[in-house]
């Protein structure tokens, strides 16, 4: 089976919310959440989804 | 009859079918075949495809039938043309912004094998006519062989079979939306602020019901993204996956929600560009032609 999508790196302000194998990012702010992301999709090459206002997620399509 | 006296009857029918290759040879907005090199490959089979066709007259007039086998040679070698047209473009796809996918270079490969056999038909019954009636029928069959090439040649582009509307384009939350149409997440809102300049959303509404299959074909979607951002420029790099143009369908009705990120953000031009996209054969459906639905015979 080929995964085709997967999950490169979780950011959040709310660490309770988040746990699991990819990397995680805790921020202090929602201005750092939103610095932290803007980076990593640039680093990454994914996209920056948005799961609720707290987490975010870099996903490689 | 002598081989002296075929050799006019054999150059009509060369010249027929070389010239219905040049005329069917376009290098368009997609710029494939390329200049010159990819063009003088495609003239010079051309060439090859016309004297076979022009040489199995002659052949058979001297019962030679043999000689018909070497058409068989021919049907490989331009079997061979569509893979290296395949390779080739498979290749190329990869470093495509917006890449052609599989059913458009599919359906490019398959019209350069078929226009070969087309030039091959348009030597052999102008070399037939040659040799039958004289010169003179020979140059009117040799055009209307062209003029029959050329038909073979135009299929039907999507205006034909959907309407095209412009549509707002939207965010709730950090969905995109193309009207009511769900495209994808956006979670930055530097990326949103981006998409809400430079994108530009389009519904298509199929006309019928035939239509739907066709045009829900991830390869007929993946053709309108690649040739309106190949005419009319796009908003996006490698490395940034986030401005994606995308076209997703709505599953109540077939219609597709077209999200696009032009350079060139005129309205009606892309509309125009949309309209002339060729439907490809190999996504056509024709659901209403099943002998089920339409009853009678079996």
């Amino acid at each position: 089976m080929v995964v085709e999508k997967s999950i490169l790196a979780v950011i959040t302000t709310q660490k309770e919310q988040v746990a699991g194998g990819a990397p995680i990012f805790i921020c202090e702010s929602q201005k750092e959440l939103d610095f932290f992301s803007a980076n990593l999709e640039a680093i990454l090459d994914g996209i920056a989804h948005r799961l609720s206002d707290e987490v975010y997620i870099i996903v490689k399509h | 009859m002598g081989i002296d006296s075929y050799i006019n009857a054999i150059l009509f029918g060369v010249i027929a079918g070389t010239l219905a290759r040049l005329i069917t040879l376009r290098s368009d907005y997609r710029q494939y075949p390329t200049y010159l090199h990819g063009r003088i490959i495609h003239l010079s089979l051309g060439f090859i495809a016309a004297s076979l066709g022009a040489l199995a007259i002659p052949a058979l007039l001297e019962l030679e039938f043999t000689a018909v086998t070497f058409l068989t040679i021919a049907a490989t070698q331009f079997r061979d043309v569509r893979n290296m047209e395949r390779n080739t473009l498979t290749e190329l796809d990869q470093y495509e912004l917006v890449s052609r996918g599989s059913t458009y270079i599919e359906g490019i490969a398959v019209s350069f094998e078929g226009r070969n056999y087309l030039v091959m038909f348009t030597a052999f019954l102008t070399t037939l006519a040659y040799v039958t009636w004289g010169w003179f029928p020979s140059l009117v069959v040799g055009v209307l062989s062209i003029v029959a090439a050329l038909s073979f040649m135009s299929g039907s582009t999507l205006k034909d079979i959907v309407e095209i509307e412009e549509s707002e384009i939207s965010f709730d939350g950090a969905g995109l939306y193309v009207d009511n149409i769900y495209i994808m997440n956006i979670g930055l809102e530097e990326r949103q602020e981006e998409i809400a300049k430079y994108g530009i959303g389009f519904i298509l509404k199929p006309k019928n019901l035939n239509v739907i299959p066709t045009i829900s074909n991830l390869g007929q979607r993946q053709a309108i993204l690649h040739d309106v951002s190949v005419t009319l420029g796009i908003f996006k790099d490698s490395g940034t996956p986030a401005l994606t143009p995308l076209i997703k369908r709505d599953l109540d009705d077939g219609r597709l929600g077209v999200f696009i990120l032009p350079l060139i953000r005129d309205v009606e031009l892309a509309k125009k560009v949309i309209g002339s996209v060729p439907v490809l054969e190999n996504a056509i459906r024709m659901p209403k032609e099943a002998k089920f639905i339409k009853g009678g015979k079996k």
